[in-house]
Formats: C-alpha cells, structure tokens, sequence
C-alpha cells in the first residue's frame, strides 16, 4: 500500500499545525463560531449532539496495522473507547475536545493519517472497492488511481469552497462493490478495444433528499486525463451551480437541471480549456505510486483445501469469505454487526487485535468497506481456521455478511444533530429478529437504515430502507423497497405511511415475507420485488 | 409548567452544557427558565466564549426537573440512549426511559 | 517569500505587486463592455469571467467580489483569468478572510481588500505553512509531482 515520502509528511505536518492555529484562535476569540466552523470542518470536526465529532480519512478504505493501532490508541486516549466506522470508508470518534484535536491530528500524522476533507464543501475522501488488489474479477488494481485522486484533490486551490461536499469513487470490477453511480463522481476502470486503460464517467449520482443515479457521461476517458477531466466537472459545477439554497446546490441538480447532454457539453468544453494547464498528473508519477500496490508475495502453492469439519466455522466461510485472485489465498469479512449491536462500532480493544490479526494473516493490509464491515484481504486458505477462531472469541465472528442483519445505519439521533429519529435502535431489533436461521433462509438482502434525509445510511439504496423522520416530535420510520448501490443501482420506493418503532420492524417482516411466499429459484429479495412489483408488498404490509 | 432552557456546547471540550443562572451545567437538572432572557444571555455568553452554539428551547417543569420538550435536547441531556455506559446515568438501566 | 504590501488607497487593503496602484474605479462587467475607455471592472460571483478575455489589452484591474467568504465561485473566475493570460491586478474584495488567502493568492490574486481588517502576522504564517502543494495553479509553486520526478 502507498507510503508517504517527505512531501507527503510535510503537507500532513503543516496542516496539523494550521488547525492547532486555527482552534487556538477560535478559543482566544479570533475567529467567531461561523468562521471557523467551515474551517473545522475541512479537517473533519464537527459539533455534534454530545461533544466535537473527529471524522479521521481511510483513503479508499485501505490502512495497515500500524495505522489501525494509532485508531485504537485514540479511542482510548482521546475518546471513549471506540470508534464508528462509516459508509466512506473512513472512522469516527464521538466524544473529542477541541482542545484536543490537533494532538488528535499529530498522532494520525505519525502513522501517515490524517482528517483532510472529511467534511464540508470539499472534494472528500475516495472511496473504492474493498477488495481492490485481491479481487477475481477486476481489470487492475483501481487504488492507484484512488491516491493519485487524493493527492491532487488535497487542497486543491480553486475547489476548496464548492457548493457542496463532493465525493468520488473508483473501481475497477464489473460487480460494483463501491456504489458509484451514487456518487457526485463516480470512475470504473475499463479497456477499450485497443486494450488501453480508460475510464467511465459517470456524474451527478447521489443520495441524499434528491437521489439520482448518476449518468453516464463519458463512456472512455483516456486514464491519462483522469484529473484534468474531474477539474472540468468541477469548475462547470462551482461556476454555475445554485448557490441561493443548500439543499440544490450538489453537482447531481446541476446536471438535472442543464440536462444530461447540455452538462456533458459543457464539462467537454471546459476540459479542452483546462487541457493546456497540464494539470493532469504525469504518468511517471502514476507509475511510481502503483509500484507500491503490487501484489504482496503470495506463497506459491498455498494449499487450496479449507477443512470444513466443524460446523459453525464453515458457516462462517461460506458466508464472510470470499474468493481472492490468489490460489489458496481467501478475502476475509469481519462483520462489525454483531446481533443487537452497534453497526459499525469497534472498540480499541477489537480494533487493536484487527490490526494484529491483520499483520498476522494478511500482509498487514485491511480495508474498511461502505457497509461499515472490515476486511482482511489475503489471507491463506490454511490459516481460515485459525483466524476465525480468534474472531470469534473476540466477537467478531459473525457469519452474516451481506444478509439482514448486515445492516448499514447512520449514527442517527443517538449521536447526530441533524438526525430527526435514532438508527441504532431500529438495526438492533431487525437484527434481533432476524439473527437466527431466519436470515440465512431469506439470504442476500441489503437493509439500509438513515436517520434524516441526509441518507448517511443510504436508505435509498437499501434492498429494504428506512428513513426516519420527525412526525410532531415522535420519531417515525418509513419504508423503502428496491433500492441497490451495485452495479445494477436503482433508488427505492416509498411503500406508504411510516411506522413507530416496532411497527417497522413487523413491516419489514411482512415484506420478507412476501418475498419467501413468491422468490422463484434464485431470486434475492431485490430480484423478486423487481418482478413482482411493489403492490403484493403493499397489500401484506398495509393490508 | 412550560419554560424555556438555554443550552449549548461548552466551547474547549464540545460538553453539553444548561444555564443555570449564574454559570453553566452538565445536568439539566441544574436548568433554569430563562424566560424572554435566553437570546440576551446566550449572547453575552457566546461572546464570552463560555458557551457555543447555545439555543433556547422548550421544556416542561416536572418534579425531577426540567424536560426538554423535544426528544433530541432530551438525548442531549442524558447522551446515547444505545449506550447507556456512556450517558449521565450509567448505573440507571432504565435511563433511556426519560427520554421517549 | 510572498511579501504584502498596505494598499495606499485603502488602509485595509493588501497589495502583493509593486506597480503603481490603479486609480480608476472598477465599473461592472456589463458597463465595461460597453465602455470601451473602461480599464477596471468588477466581477460579481456568477458572472462570467470568460467575457473578458478579448479585452485585457486595456484591463488592469479585475476586482472579483466575494459576497460570502463560503461562495468560492470567485476562486474559479480568477483561475480562468490567468490561465488565459490575464497580467493585470487581481482583487479579491468582500468577505475574504486570513484563512482563505491562500488558495486565493494560489488561484491568481495578488491584492485584497477584505471587508474586516487582516491580522497581519497570522496572514503571514498562513502564506508560509506549506512548503509543498499537490498541484499546480495560477501561481509559481511547483507540484510536488514534478519534485519528485526532477
């Protein structure tokens, strides 16, 4: 994986200094509440409903053990003994003092860490696929791109005060393990028929109150031009994108607004303006940051067989792990969703012996993926067993990967200010009714749970979402069906009213039920509500 | 009774704070009406920097104290309600109670 | 280093180049167009700097306003006057805070006049703190890219 060089640390060093500057003068009374708030938040603090909140980057959701330690090392020191690992790959921290947070930032810097552009109107952190490197089914390893995207995105002078947050994803698989169509930019590595390496552009997804899936908007771009093509789209969106009202100010109304076509030709046009700067990043340097992506030396003929003798260990495997490119290597899911747990939560103490697992059994490499889980990417066959032994002790062994328990939730109204009903507590009673043998007989389904409209839990991608709302001071939680954040993405549907608390859960269930009741062989839940339609779901949840 | 609280984050460790009359709590139980005064003290009080982001909310009189009107400045009160260990309550198993 | 200079003409202004102050008062950009005796012109945050460019034969001043230190708009509209050769004075007027003269200087600004006066010294550490960027931009700092490649 990328390691600094001195430019790297130096830029990392100045800017733990320029916060330790900037909260200085905040709490000597140089800087109001209003001005410093933006500048807090491109360092990733925020004012949260309990205390600061530290969002610390997970570039493209790649670390090493080291690093993993310094996150445990924090929580215990500076915060309460745990972190949140969230959908952008990256970890947060709910309990920090502004007093504390440059010594925060220090600490990260000493592992080649930092909070750059985790917030605000900021060009944030990268997001890729989990299984970059160790995949069966990509092109190439698409974090090289993600780093050279994260260098020339840190502080980039003219898109430091956009409109809005911008997020750009990268990857490089035909199964989209990174939702990027959801994203303002989102980048699958392809070869066109001359075999060269190139990119799909697609522009103008999101989430949020108004979600789109993002179009297609250049069906190859020379890989060479990946940044002079990103500054284009977004010197076209920080020109002309509404800056009268927040909630409309994202690059996807931009592009909704003009039309596909109209905004396609306008970013063509300002990337032939931009092409004279040369500010694409040459690809001798793209070449010596992919040299540190190169395969770790996998052991020639590591034995293939797993001994699936004991059961609930062969579980396990079939559930959490998966195939790696590698002979005799697997790629190893580590649920951060225990039942009745805190999706995404780990304490120092597991974050700890993740990174010790990890420089153990995976060439000191895990990866923190969109659905808040961890994963140990190369990992031998031989030494599975092992492995889950220890993850399991430590509770971390839940076989539940990708089924209803495996439940992607914000923070929600427990941590979040501006959520209008708590997550957590709804992922906690979904996954306690259907944490049994129940899940395993339903099988793949993805249950996204936001707690405001804001979509940090990507409800509108959820197989099955919720969203929580505010209904005359009570929270109130509607439905959604038919959402996906894969390669086949589609935003769901609102089923009707919203429910109390356990009324979601029973609706939830009726809908699994529905789909028990009609799946043909081989339907997930989202393959029969596509056929079905949403009116047999309907009727059993409303009925 | 209704009255109205003033609250907001102690500005160095992010804590959430009351007005109590004469200073700032952790409890809400030390909260006092503010009556009309609230915008005029959380003024003073952020120019001071004693206080950040402070608010002025509703709440009713109980015998246990003030409680917010709205769930959230009640969650801020106590603190997680999934995490009980964490709140101002940890020994209360029935804590989260307070707040629905 | 990066050395300012007060603006004579105005006590919070900051001047980073050594010509002579300008003295004709900036018009807006549709009057400039239709004057053709205009030199300065103010550009307002959604108008298009682009307009511009067949005039900087007789452009000295381009003051770009900054309604609201968060709007960056004015960021791109600097950047698109330099890279398309723009020498004159470039102003950036408003809102405009110690902490965004930076990337504003890095974009092409080479004058200021905030609407609150400048902490000069902290503005000076904030020219100074980084001694490396990332990428290239309207001003003489070298990508780190092309340090590492010679």
């Amino acid at each position: 994986m990328y390691k600094y060089d001195k430019y790297d640390q130096a830029i990392v060093d100045a800017r733990v200094e320029e916060f330790r500057d900037q909260a200085a003068r905040r709490i000597a009374g140089a800087l109001t509440e209003d001005q410093f708030k933006p500048l807090r938040l491109k360092n990733g603090l925020y004012l949260q409903l309990h205390a600061y909140m530290l969002r610390v980057a997970i570039p493209y959701g790649t670390l090493d053990s080291r690093q993993m330690r310094m996150l445990g090392h924090i929580a215990r020191k500076y915060d309460r003994g745990y972190g949140h690992f969230t959908t952008r790959q990256n970890l947060q921290y709910n309990w920090i003092k502004l007093e504390e947070a440059a010594d925060i930032l220090a600490d990260l810097a000493s592992v080649e860490m930092h909070a750059i552009q985790t917030s605000g109107e900021s060009i944030r952190n990268v997001s890729s696929d989990q299984y970059a490197g160790a995949a069966a089914d990509e092109i190439a390893d698409p974090r090289p791109w993600a780093e050279l995207i994260r260098q020339a995105t840190t502080f980039h002078p003219e898109f430091s005060y956009l409109p809005r947050k911008f997020k750009i994803a990268v990857t490089a698989a035909e199964e989209d393990r990174a939702a990027i169509r959801l994203h303002d930019i989102g980048l699958k590595l392809v070869r066109n028929g001359a075999g060269e390496l190139g990119f799909e552009v697609y522009i103008g997804g999101g989430m949020g109150r108004t979600p789109f899936v993002a179009p297609l908007i250049r069906p190859f771009l020379p890989a060479e031009h990946l940044f002079s093509y990103c500054e284009a789209a977004l010197r076209v969106w920080n020109r002309w994108a509404r800056r009268d009202n927040i909630h409309k100010q994202r690059i996807k109304i931009l592009v909704h607004d003009l039309g596909q076509e109209e905004f396609t030709r306008q970013v063509e046009e300002e990337w032939q303006a931009i092409l004279p700067n040369q500010s694409d990043v040459p690809m001798v340097e793209f070449d010596r940051i992919a040299a540190y992506f190169v395969d770790p030396p996998f052991e020639a003929g590591a034995p293939d067989e797993i001994d699936r003798s004991d059961p609930d260990f062969a579980l396990w495997v079939d559930q959490n792990v998966v195939a790696h490119k590698a002979p005799g290597y697997a790629i190893v899911n580590i649920s951060l969703k225990p039942i009745g747990g805190i999706p995404g939560d780990a304490s120092a103490e597991q974050i700890e012996l993740m990174a010790d697992l990890a420089e153990r059994y995976s060439f000191d490499e895990l990866r923190v993926t969109h659905a808040q889980n961890i994963v140990l990417p190369h990992v031998r066959k031989a030494d599975l067993y092992a492995l889950w032994q220890t993850l399991s002790e430590n509770g971390l062994a839940e076989a539940n990967l990708d089924l209803i328990s495996d439940i992607i939730a914000c923070p929600g109204l427990d941590y979040c200010s501006l959520a209008n009903a708590r997550s957590i507590p709804i992922a906690q009673k979904l996954s306690q009714r259907f944490g049994d043998d129940r899940q395993r007989e339903i099988g793949e389904l993805k249950l996204k749970i936001s707690g405001c409209i804001n979509a940090c839990g990507h409800h509108h991608a959820g197989h099955i979402g919720i969203l929580g709302v505010d209904r005359k001071g009570t929270e109130n939680y509607q439905l959604l069906l038919g959402g996906s954040g894969a390669e086949d993405a589609s935003l769901g549907k609102i089923t009707g009213p919203g429910f109390d608390e356990d009324g979601i859960v029973d609706a939830v269930e009726k809908a699994t039920q529905v789909y028990l009741d009609r799946r043909e062989e081989g339907e997930r839940f989202l393959d029969t509500y596509r056929r079905v339609g949403m009116e047999p779901f309907k009727e059993a949840i409303y009925g | 009774m209704s009255m109205k609280l003033l609250t907001g984050n102690d500005l160095r460790t992010g804590e959430v704070t009351w007005w109590t009359g004469t200073g700032w709590s952790r409890f809400v139980e030390n909260a006092v009406d503010v009556d009309e005064h609230g915008e005029a003290i959380a003024t003073e009080e952020i120019g001071a920097r004693r206080v950040n982001a402070a608010y002025v909310i509703d709440a009713v009189d109980t015998p246990e104290g003030p409680r917010p009107a709205h769930i959230k400045d009640r969650i801020r009160a106590l603190g997680p309600t999934v995490r009980l260990d964490l709140t101002l309550k940890p020994a209360d198993p029935d804590a989260g109670s307070w707040v629905i | 280093m990066d050395k300012a200079h007060i603006l004579p003409a105005n006590a919070s202004g900051l001047r980073f180049r050594d010509d002579p102050v300008h003295e004709e008062p900036a018009v807006t950009l549709d009057a400039f167009l239709t004057q053709p005796n205009a030199t300065a012109v103010r550009v307002e945050a959604g108008e298009d700097a682009r307009r511009l460019i067949p005039h900087f034969d007789r452009l000295a001043l381009v003051e770009v306003d900054f309604p609201r230190f968060r709007d960056g708009r004015g960021y791109s509209s600097a950047k698109i006057l330099r890279e398309a050769g723009y020498t004159g004075e470039l102003r950036a007027a408003g809102d405009v805070l110690v902490d965004q003269m930076l990337f504003m200087r890095r974009v092409g600004f080479d004058s200021f006049v905030p609407n609150a006066p400048v902490d000069e010294a902290v503005l000076a550490a904030t020219l100074a703190r980084y001694d490396f960027v990332y990428q290239p931009a309207a001003d003489a700092a070298v990508p780190v890219w092309k340090l590492r490649h010679g």
